[in-house]
C-alpha cells in the first residue's frame, strides 16, 4: 500500500537547511497497523506529511497504492488525498462553524458526492463512533474525545485506502485516548491500512508494528508481540 | 458557478462568520453611501446653478438702442438711435451661418380685457423664432407662424398665467382677447421654465403691431440666439463684432456704451461655465477619493479575512480540496457580499437623497441625485477592487502547503 525507498527530506532555515528525513526504506501492506515512534525533532511528522501528501519529499521514492508520487501539482494532490487518505489530527482540525454531520460531510462535498447522500454516509459514520446524538453540536459544544471521534469519522466517510493519524491522541486523557485508539482498532480489523504518529508507548503498543524514528532514520522495525489482554 | 452546492458553503461561511461579513459589507456599503450622498449633493449644487441661468437660452443676444452719449462725427450726444427693419436686414445678411433664431420686436404694456377680467400685461410683437429665444414651451394650441407675420394676422399666444387670470379653469383657445380696443384670437398657451413673470407675457405677430403702433419700419429691439455650434469665446467675439458694425452703421463712438447695447448671455455662461468646472472637479475629487478609500479597506479586510481562515483553508485543503476550489470560494464569497452590501449602501443612498430632498433647497442644493450609471459603475469598481483584492490572498492562501496552513494559529 505504502512504499517508501531512501526517502530523504530537508527543510531550508535561513542559508542552511536542515536534513530531516535521511533515507527512509519502508513497506507498509494493505491492512496493516503500525505506529511510528519517535522523540520530537525525529522525523516523524515530516514522514506523515510526505506520506499523507501535504508535504513534498525531495529524493527517493514515494508508492501510494502502486502510484508514484513525483512532482504532484497542488490539484493533483488534492485529488489524491481525498481519494486515499483519512487524516486524524492531534489537534482535531474541525471547522470549527460546521456541526459535526457537516464536519463529516465536507470531504464528500470535495468528492462531488449529492448533498442527501453526504448527510446519509456523514451520519452512517458518526453512528460508527457513537455519536449520533450529537450530529448537529458545533465542535465546541464537543468534549475532546468526541472531537476526535468526530475527526474519526470524517477520515472514514470517503473510504480511504489509509488512515494517518498524527498523534491522535495527544490532546485527550487517558480513558478517551483508550476510546480513541479502540476505535482505531476497529476499524483496522474491517480491513483499513492505519498508521499513526506517537511519541507514546503506551499507545504503540496497541498497534501491530512499531518503526522507530531516531534523527531522520529508523533505529528499528518490529512486530508487537500481542500479549493478549482480556 | 451556479452549484447549488457550492452556494450553499458560502451562505454558510458568511452567516456563520458574521463579524468579516459586517466589516466587509459595511466599508462598502459605507464607501458607496457616501459616494452616493456627496455625489448627489453635489449634482444639487449644480442643478441650482443651471436652474439660475435656465430662463432664457443660454446663447441669447439682445439688442437694444438708447441714445448716444458722446457726441460723434460732428454728431452732438444725445441723439436718439433707432433701430428699424434695415437693421434686422443688415443683421441677417452680414451674418448668415452665425444666427440661429432672430426676431425684431415690439414691446407695449397693455391693457388686457376677457369678458368680466381684465388686467394689464406686456404684449410683444415677434417673429415665431421667440418662442425658443425664451424657451417657451407650447402647452395647448400652437405659436405663432410665420404665415401669421404674412397676414397680419390678429392673433395671441399667451402666457399660462395670462390664461389663468383671465380664464380661471377654462381653455382660452379660439377665445378673444380684447387688446386695447382690438380683438385677438387666442391660438395657443405656453409655459415658461423662466418663472411667473416670463408666463405672463402675451406674443402676436411682429407685422401686426409694426404700423399700427410703431411708424411702419421701427421696431423696439433685437433678440436672437447664436450659433450653438460656436464655442463661448467664439460668441463673444461674434457679439464684440456686431457691436462694432452697429456702432459704425448708425454712426456711434466705438466707446458709447449708452446709444447701442448687446447682451451677450454667453459671458454669463461663461462664468457658469467656469464655475461648474471647478464645482465638477470638486466632485469629482471627493469622489474618486472616496473610492480609493473604499478600495483600500475592502483590500485591507480582504487580506485579514484569508489570514483568518487559513487554517480552515488548510483543513479543507486536507480533506481534497483543490486550489481552484479555494480561491473561487474565497471570491464568490466576496463577490457577493461586496455586491450586495454595495447595492445596500446605494440604496440607502439614494433614499436619503430623496428624503431629505425637499429640506436641502434652502441651502442652494435642488433636487439632489445621482444618475443611476455613475452609482452602478462606482459600485461595479468597488465589487472589482474587492474580488481583485480578495483574489491575491486566496490565490497565495491557496498555494501555502496544507502542512503550513494547519499549523497557523
Amino acid at each position: 500500500m505504502i512504499k517508501i525507498e531512501k526517502l530523504h527530506k530537508s527543510y531550508p532555515i535561513g542559508k542552511d537547511s536542515l536534513h530531516v528525513l535521511k533515507g527512509i526504506d519502508l513497506h507498509i501492506k494493505e491492512g496493516e497497523f503500525v505506529a511510528i515512534m519517535g522523540s520530537s525533532g525525529s522525523g516523524k511528522s515530516t514522514l506523515l506529511n510526505i506520506v499523507g501528501l501535504l508535504d513534498t519529499h525531495d529524493e527517493g521514492i514515494y508508492k501510494l497504492n502502486g502510484q508514484v508520487i513525483e512532482n504532484l501539482d497542488e490539484t493533483k494532490a488534492a485529488t489524491l488525498r481525498n481519494k486515499f487518505l483519512g487524516f486524524i489530527f492531534q489537534s482535531f482540525n474541525l471547522i470549527t462553524y460546521k456541526t459535526a454531520v457537516e464536519n463529516v460531510a465536507l470531504p464528500l462535498y470535495y468528492q462531488g458526492m449529492g448533498r442527501k447522500d453526504r448527510q446519509k454516509v456523514a451520519m452512517k459514520y458518526l453512528e460508527k463512533v457513537g455519536l449520533k446524538e450529537r450530529a448537529n453540536h458545533l465542535p465546541n459544544e464537543l468534549s475532546g474525545g468526541e472531537k476526535q471521534r468526530v475527526a474519526v469519522a470524517r477520515a472514514l466517510a470517503t473510504q480511504p485506502k489509509v488512515v494517518l493519524a498524527d498523534e491522535p491522541t495527544g490532546a485527550l486523557d487517558s480513558k478517551t485516548s483508550h476510546s480513541v485508539m479502540e476505535l482505531l482498532k476497529d476499524i483496522n480489523r474491517e480491513g483499513m491500512t492505519v498508521f499513526v504518529i506517537t511519541h507514546e508507548e503506551d499507545i504503540a503498543e496497541q498497534t501491530d508494528r512499531i518503526v522507530r524514528l531516531k534523527d531522520g532514520v529508523i533505529i528499528s522495525d518490529e512486530k508487537v508481540n500481542k500479549t493478549v489482554t482480556a | 458557478m451556479f452549484d447549488l452546492d457550492r452556494w450553499r458553503e458560502i451562505f454558510q461561511a458568511i452567516s456563520k462568520n458574521k463579524l468579516r461579513t459586517a466589516l466587509s459589507g459595511f466599508t462598502i456599503a459605507f464607501a458607496i453611501l457616501l459616494f452616493t450622498l456627496l455625489f448627489g449633493v453635489g449634482n444639487g449644487l449644480k442643478h441650482t446653478f443651471e436652474k439660475q441661468f435656465a430662463g432664457d437660452s443660454q446663447n441669447s443676444i439682445y439688442i437694444n438702442s438708447g441714445r448716444t452719449t458722446k457726441p460723434y462725427k460732428g454728431l452732438q450726444s444725445g441723439r436718439g438711435i433707432q433701430f428699424r427693419n434695415d437693421d434686422s436686414k443688415f443683421i441677417n445678411e452680414k451674418f448668415p451661418d452665425k444666427i440661429q433664431y432672430f426676431s425684431p420686436n415690439i414691446q407695449r404694456s397693455m391693457q388686457v380685457i376677457y369678458k368680466g377680467e381684465q388686467n394689464r400685461y406686456t404684449v410683444r410683437a415677434v417673429y415665431p423664432d421667440y418662442q425658443p429665444l425664451e424657451s417657451a414651451v407650447v402647452e395647448e394650441g400652437r405659436f405663432l407662424t410665420y404665415l401669421d407675420v404674412e397676414r397680419r394676422s390678429k392673433v395671441v399666444a399667451i402666457g399660462r398665467l395670462v390664461e389663468k387670470d383671465l380664464f380661471g379653469n377654462l381653455s382660452a383657445i379660439g377665445k378673444n382677447l380684447n387688446i386695447e380696443g382690438i380683438s385677438y384670437k387666442v391660438v395657443g398657451v405656453f409655459s415658461d421654465p423662466g418663472g411667473d413673470n416670463d408666463e405672463r407675457f402675451i406674443y402676436t405677430p411682429f407685422s401686426t403691431f409694426q404700423g399700427m403702433y410703431k411708424p411702419n419700419d421701427e421696431l423696439d429691439y433685437i433678440g436672437m440666439t447664436f450659433n450653438p455650434d460656436l464655442n463661448v469665446d467664439q460668441a463673444i467675439a461674434f457679439s464684440n463684432l456686431l457691436t462694432k458694425m452697429l456702432k459704425e452703421k448708425h454712426n456711434v463712438d466705438p466707446r458709447d456704451q449708452g446709444a447701442i447695447r448687446v447682451r451677450n448671455y454667453a459671458e454669463g455662461t461663461k462664468n457658469v461655465q467656469s464655475f461648474m468646472m471647478v464645482l465638477n472637479v470638486i466632485i469629482l475629487f471627493i469622489g474618486i477619493g472616496t473610492l480609493i478609500a473604499g478600495i483600500i479597506g475592502i483590500s485591507n479586510i480582504m487580506v485579514y479575512i484569508v489570514k483568518e481562515r487559513t487554517k480552515e483553508l488548510g483543513i479543507r485543503k486536507a480533506l481534497g480540496a483543490t486550489p481552484k476550489s479555494i480561491v473561487g470560494m474565497i471570491m464568490m464569497e466576496s463577490i457577493f457580499v461586496t455586491a450586495l452590501a454595495g447595492y445596500s449602501g446605494l440604496m440607502i443612498g439614494v433614499f436619503t437623497l430623496k428624503a431629505l430632498g425637499k429640506s436641502l433647497e434652502k441651502y442652494f442644493i435642488l433636487n439632489p441625485s445621482v444618475e443611476t450609471y455613475v452609482v452602478v459603475g462606482a459600485t461595479i469598481v468597488l465589487v472589482i477592487a474587492g474580488t481583485i483584492a480578495g483574489y491575491i490572498p486566496a490565490k497565495r492562501a491557496a498555494s501555502i502547503k496544507p502542512i503550513v496552513a494547519l499549523n497557523d494559529e
